[in-house]
This record gives structure tokens, C-alpha cells and sequence, in this order.
């Protein structure tokens, strides 16, 4: 256990996690807007939009992340037209290709999470809500949405999740994250198995962090689906009892 | 539950059956994508400089050669690991390297330069044209540097990951200018006719291979052939430090192709000039 | 913009080429599978375990297959894996022994799969009525036999949507192999864009591959679980 050399790697990678959490912030926050404006083209009634974002869903689920991100920095690049048009700033640099590709793959994959989310939301609360005279954005801003997002929430923790492991391929579009640097590492002291234990053990920590993170936000969002408050003195009505609403008393 | 129990237990003793690697029987790894030292043909066939090379020291050294491709960067790791039990891929010898793995004796040595694009404010460095010696000296070398050290203030260089290249530019170049590793020299170019790097460096047979193929129109050489013991005593198979009786039937084989002209011949084949190491 | 011909199958058409890596992502992932259901089903079971133990075990084991990125895994094995093997071999004398990419690439992807095949198949084994094994027990099966009659052909169909999921998972996965040099069908396609310097094209070739696999993966899956649902009609088999 060269316990020097291991302190080494690991202060180099820790140098460059700040990186790799900045990657997967903003693919995550691109991504899952993106998401928004496909998943509302998904149900609207329109046909083609319906069918366009159904396309994009499709493909980007459909293929490897390697591949998109591959095509997107290699692939694209080959072409003057793109090089001199006004999107070559953002493809030219390494890490802003790479937050794009992660960011479009990333859209795919939680548009289908906020449509399931829409999809779960009860129509009764709907009804309600229009009873109450809400409309449109109103409608979705306090009823729709929130509800939307808590069932989304499970299946949303996993793709983040993903999307933190997701960020070690930039490495391949020479992004010196942590995986890259890693690999730079190792081939200068061909020192695999310890270099990647490192780095493996960075990822895990991360993921812990969010997981942890997420759950107390899931806690947060669902005061219905937790225990009721226990009374003080075994006896005693619980805190919450006296209502402000009368309510007419129930015969036995 | 029992025919895929039965299947994963044929599959391991199906992937431990592959055979030992005998004194007679040897793999060779090269990339077959660093032209003209090694390059995969369309149908698949492995041809280049050092190939041939290998065909003619093979027989000599009574070896039974057959060749398997492999990524640059894990070349060494993978020896290491036993995946093959050569490295043929213009691999210089070095101190840091000479750690892990054995070297056979050179079997070439060649200069080094930088390329650029055209319209490049890098092409037509001071300097283009000469041969400038780099003796691994900092000082000395230092010097010869800053002669056009200047004109890559700000710029980014690319270069092919793992190489000893990269140490040198670090070395020298990193202060002033952003280095980026790639994997494949095939990447390299094309984010070099992209614009993202504005030159890159490497072995300049290599470099030549680049400009010759198609696609690579605009890239011209720049800057001085830069030579000398700062590469180290040259080009050489890479083995692993175990296999000490390879070592030395590859050495009195590559000897014995220097001594009669045949790594002189097919270096003017492949390279329009002689690379044989200088004694 | 994309030349048809080069993607072709006669001279200098790499259609050929990259239909073989094609055939070879799907061997390796459905490899991956097996190796992932054989040690996801013991993950399964340790988790459904009486004993804390098997369970903290169970757990360890999702949580590094799920919390560490899959390229470094099969990095880790690809070197670490080669090292254990050639410490193998050399006990028996065997200097040379190193595992090859395919099963390399075949145990990672397999090994990840694994972590969610376990939660798959513990889901499906919970759904199992409990009536069911206890009538079993009344019965007087052994253990492996109420295994084998009760337990897993109920539990494999209800698996099987899950199971969908996770194929589709691995087949992506499958594209990280590239790195050990397998000629699967990522890394056929990143060999041809470098040879031909015509990066867009087979990329874009490759992705559709990809999609092709995918959609027919769904196809088939699909048809899969209607039939399995036709035994589910009536009283869905929950008690």
C-alpha cells in the first residue's frame, strides 16, 4: 500500500471534482428544462409536435451516450458549415460540447419522466381545481405541477444519479474530469488498479451525497405519506386535532 | 437457472482454455492506426513499416509472430497484463518507462515537429526547415526552444496521449500554451482541421502520414525537425521485463537487420528516408 | 452529406464491417445478461435473506454496481481482472493466462446488469403469494423442489418487464466495451470514422444500428410479456 502515492492521486482527482459536479449540474439543469418543453410537446394534442418529441425520446434512448457524444463532437465538427456558423462557439470547447450532448441525452430520458409524472397526476384534482374556477397556468402552477414532480421524484432521483456516472465519459471527448484525469495518471505510472479505486471511490461518495440529498428532499415533498404525529400523554388527543373547521360531531 | 449456470460455467473454462504464451509463439500488440509505422488496410490487414520490420526479424529470431491491434494509451498496462507479449507501436524507450517494461534494442530513431493548418499563424515558424537537436539536456534544450516559443503563447497543442511527446511539451510548452491528449492520432487531425487545436506534435514520419491523406489538405509541417537524446535512444519493442530470452533473440535479430541494410530499405520504403538508429 | 456507398457491402463499403459489430453487441450483451441473472439471482437472495449478514452484502454490492460509473468498472476489471486471471494461470504453470475482451466486456456489463436484476427479480419474488409456498410446504415439496416448480416460473414472469428494461440497459452499456478493443459495434464504427476520416456518417450509422437493436429488442419483449400475461388473466396469480 503505497499510501504516498495514493494520497498523491487522490489530491489530483479531488483537484478536479469541482469539474465533474459543475458537468453534471448543468446538464442536469439544461437537460431537465429541455425535458419540460419536450414531455408538454409530447401531450399536447398536436400530431406532429407530439410525433417530432416522440422521435427525439426515441432516438436519444434509444442509442449509447458514447455514440451521441462521439457525434456531436467529432461528427458534426467535420462539416465547414457548422464551424462557421453561430453555434461553433459552444461545439468547439471540449467541456461545453460535452455538457450539450449529456444535456440533449439527459432531455430523452426525463421527458419521459415528467410525462409520467403528468400522467400520474390524478384527474379528480384536476376537476377540482377547474371547479374552484383555476385555469390554465394557474391550474398547472399549484396543482398540476407539484403534484407532477413528487410522483416524478423516484424516478428522477435514479436518472441523477445516472447522469453522475454519465459525466466519467466526457473523459473520451478529452475532458479532464475526474475519469480523464485518471487515465493521465495512469499513463504516466501505469498504476491502474489504484488509480481507478480512487477514482471509483470519489464517485461513490458523490453518489451517497446525492442519493442522501434527494431522499430528504422525497421526505420534504410528502408530509401526507408520513406517520401522524403520536399524542404527548398516552390519552391525550394528538396535536393536531382541533380542527378549524367545525366539524359535526359523529354519533357512536 | 441451470442452463444459464451451465452456460457461464462453459464460457469460463472456454476463456481459460486460450492458449500460453510459448517461447516460439509470440503475439505482437501494435495500433494499426499510426501510419506509416503500422496501419490497418481496408480489408482489414495489418501493413507499415514496422510490420514488415517484424515479418523479417520474426523468422530470424525463430519466432512464430502473428499481430493483434490495441489502443495506444493501455499499450504498456496491457503488455503488463499478459493481452499480448509485444509492443510494436513506434514506442520510444525511456527511463520512466524502462520502470515497467524491458525494451529491445532501437530499431529506429526519428525526428519530431509540430503541423499546423495552412492559413495558421503558426505555419512558416522561425526556424521551418532546419534540423535543431534536442539532447534531453533542460538547459540546453530550453534554449533551443524559446527560438520559437514565442508564436504558441495562448495557443492549444495536441498531441496523442501516453506519448513521450506530451512530457516534452508540458515540459517546455506547457507554461504558455493548453495541451490536449487524444486518444487516436485519427482524432487529433480532426480536431486539428476543426480548429479547436491550432498545431499538433508528433514523430514527423507520422506527421507526414497525416498530410498525405485525404482530407488533410490544409496541414502543412512547421517549425524545426527537432532530433536528438531527448527522445531517447530510439524506437524499440516494448516486452515484458520477465521475458528476458525474448529479449535477447529480438536484439541479436534487429542487430542483425540493421548490420545487413534491411531496416535501411524498408525505412526508404515507408519513409523516404533512413531511420536507422545511429550506433 | 452521408455517401451511401461507403456504408455498402461491396469493395471499400464498410456495411459489412459494421453489421459484424452489430452481431457482436448483441452476443456480448446477451452474455452479459446470463452472467448478470445468475449473479443477480444471489444478490436477489441475499437481500431477501433472514440473516443481516447476506442482507449488508446484498447491499454492498448494489451500491457500488449502481454508484460507480460502468466505464471505470470495466477499466477496474479489464486490468484488475487480467491480473487475478494471470495470478490463476500462474499457479498452474500457465504464464500467459489473460482473460479476452469478450469476456472481459461480458462480465462487467453482466456484473452491472446484476444490481438491477437483483432489484428486479427481489420485486418479482415478493409478488410470489405467500399462500402459494405455504401450500407448497403442505404439500410436502423439498426446498428445491418448490424452487423449481413454484418459485421460478412465476417469478421469471414476472420479471419479465423489469428484465426489458434492464436488456435495453446493457445493450447501451455494451458501446463502453469499445474501450477493452472488442470489435463490437461502437468501437467498428469509431475504426471505420477514423480510417475514413468521415466521422458523421458512421456515427450517425452506428446510432441507428443502435436504434434498430433497440427497437427490435422492444418488439420482441413485447410480445413476450403479452404472452406471459395471458396466464396472469383471472385472479393475476397474487392470492
Amino acid at each position: 500500500m503505497d499510501f504516498a502515492f495514493l494520497a498523491d492521486t487522490m489530491g489530483q482527482l479531488l483537484a478536479v471534482t469541482p469539474l465533474t459536479i459543475e458537468l453534471w449540474f448543468l446538464c442536469i439543469l439544461i437537460g431537465g428544462i429541455l425535458a419540460v418543453f419536450i414531455a408538454w410537446g409530447r401531450v399536447s394534442g398536436v400530431p406532429v409536435v407530439s410525433q417530432l418529441c416522440a422521435a427525439y425520446v426515441f432516438v436519444f434512448r434509444g442509442s449509447p451516450l458514447l455514440i451521441q457524444m462521439f457525434l456531436l463532437y467529432y461528427g458534426v465538427a467535420q462539416f465547414a458549415e457548422v464551424r462557421h456558423s453561430f453555434f461553433w462557439p459552444v461545439l468547439r470547447d471540449n467541456f461545453s460540447c460535452a455538457v450539450l450532448s449529456l444535456a440533449l441525452c439527459t432531455g430523452g430520458y426525463t421527458a419521459e419522466i415528467w410525462r409520467g409524472g403528468l400522467q400520474a397526476v390524478p384527474a379528480r384534482e384536476i376537476e377540482a381545481g377547474r371547479a374552484i374556477g383555476m385555469s390554465g397556468f394557474t391550474l398547472f402552477r399549484r396543482i398540476i405541477a407539484p403534484i407532477a414532480l413528487r410522483q416524478a421524484l423516484p424516478a428522477y432521483s435514479t436518472e441523477i444519479v445516472l447522469m453522475m456516472k454519465s459525466t466519467s465519459l466526457a473523459s473520451l471527448v478529452t475532458v479532464w474530469e475526474v475519469t480523464g484525469v485518471a487515465q493521465r495518471i495512469i499513463s504516466h505510472t501505469y498504476r491502474t488498479f489504484e488509480v481507478f479505486i480512487c477514482a471509483g471511490l470519489i464517485y461513490l461518495v458523490l453518489n451517497f451525497l446525492i442519493i442522501r440529498a434527494l431522499r430528504a428532499v422525497e421526505h420534504y415533498v410528502s408530509p401526507h405519506l408520513r406517520d401522524r404525529p403520536r399524542p404527548l400523554l398516552p390519552g391525550a388527543p394528538p396535536a393536531h386535532a382541533a380542527s378549524p373547521i367545525a366539524l359535526p360531531e359523529v354519533p357512536r | 437457472m441451470n442452463v444459464r449456470t451451465v452456460f457461464a460455467a462453459a464460457l469460463a473454462v472456454a476463456a481459460l482454455a486460450g492458449g500460453p504464451a510459448l517461447a516460439k509463439d509470440v503475439v505482437i500488440g501494435t495500433e494499426g492506426a499510426y501510419a506509416p509505422w503500422n496501419l490497418s488496410n481496408p480489408d482489414g490487414s495489418l501493413d507499415g513499416f514496422e510490420i514488415e520490420l517484424m515479418k523479417n526479424v520474426c523468422p530470424r529470431a525463430q519466432l512464430n509472430c502473428t499481430f493483434v491491434t490495441h489502443d495506444w494509451d493501455t499499450m504498456i498496462e496491457s503488455l503488463n497484463a499478459n493481452k499480448f507479449d509485444v509492443i510494436l507501436d513506434g514506442l520510444s524507450i525511456t527511463p520512466d518507462r524502462a520502470k515497467v517494461i524491458a525494451f529491445s534494442i532501437p530499431y529506429a530513431s526519428t525526428p519530431v515537429g509540430f503541423a499546423t493548418l495552412k492559413d495558421s499563424p503558426l505555419a512558416n515558424l522561425p526556424e521551418t526547415g532546419t534540423t535543431v537537436t534536442v539532447t534531453g539536456d533542460p538547459a540546453h534544450d530550453k534554449a533551443e526552444v524559446a527560438k520559437f516559443l514565442d508564436a504558441f503563447k495562448g495557443k492549444t497543442i495536441g498531441v496523442q496521449t501516453a506519448t513521450i511527446y506530451t512530457k516534452f511539451l508540458d515540459d517546455f510548452f506547457g507554461p504558455v500554451a493548453t495541451i490536449r491528449e487524444y486518444k487516436t492520432v485519427a482524432e487529433r487531425d480532426a480536431d486539428l482541421i476543426a480548429g479547436r487545436v491550432d498545431a499538433t506534435f508528433d514523430d514527423e514520419t507520422a506527421l507526414g502520414a497525416s498530410l498525405a491523406t485525404k482530407g488533410n489538405e490544409d496541414m502543412v509541417l512547421t517549425g524545426p525537425e527537432m532530433a536528438g537524446a531527448a527522445w531517447g535512444p530510439g524506437i524499440g519493442l516494448g516486452l515484458r521485463q520477465s521475458d528476458t530470452d525474448l529479449k535477447t533473440a529480438f536484439d541479436k535479430a534487429i542487430k542483425a537487420a540493421i548490420d545487413d541494410g534491411t531496416v535501411k530499405t524498408l525505412s526508404e520504403k515507408w519513409f523516404k528516408l533512413d531511420v536507422t538508429p545511429k550506433q | 452529406m452521408i455517401d451511401f456507398s461507403l456504408l455498402g457491402f461491396g469493395q471499400g463499403g464498410w456495411g459489412a464491417w459494421l453489421l459484424a459489430g452489430a452481431v457482436m453487441t448483441l452476443v456480448v450483451t446477451l452474455c452479459a445478461l446470463f452472467i448478470g441473472a445468475v449473479v443477480g439471482a444471489l444478490v436477489a437472495a441475499a437481500k431477501l435473506s433472514k440473516r443481516r449478514l447476506w442482507r449488508v452484502v446484498g447491499d454492498t454490492y448494489t451500491t457500488i454496481f449502481r454508484g460507480v460509473p460502468e466505464l471505470l468498472i470495466i477499466y477496474l476489471i479489464y486490468f484488475g481482472g487480467s491480473g487475478a486471471i494471470g495470478a490463476f494461470g500462474n499457479l498452474f504453470g500457465n504464464k500467459g493466462l489473460s482473460p479476452p475482451a469478450f469476456l472481459v466486456g461480458a462480465v462487467g456489463v453482466g456484473l452491472i446488469s446484476a444490481s438491477y436484476q437483483a432489484e428486479v427479480f427481489r420485486g418479482s419474488f415478493m409478488a410470489v403469494a405467500a399462500g402459494e409456498i405455504e401450500a407448497a410446504r403442505a404439500l410436502g415439496m423439498s426446498r428445491l423442489l418448490r424452487f423449481r416448480r413454484i418459485i421460478v416460473p412465476q417469478v421469471w414472469r414476472f420479471s419479465l418487464p423489469g428484465l426489458g428494461n434492464v436488456w435495453q440497459l446493457s445493450l447501451k452499456d455494451s458501446a463502453l466495451i469499445s474501450v477493452t478493443g472488442l470489435a463490437e459495434l461502437m468501437r467498428q464504427s469509431q475504426v471505420a470514422a477514423g480510417s475514413t476520416h468521415l466521422y458523421f456518417t458512421f456515427y450517425v450509422a452506428g446510432g441507428v444500428l443502435y436504434l434498430v437493436l433497440t427497437a427490435l429488442s422492444d418488439r420482441a419483449f413485447g410480445v413476450a410479456e403479452r404472452r406471459v400475461a395471458r396466464s396472469f388473466r383471472g385472479s393475476l396469480g397474487r392470492g
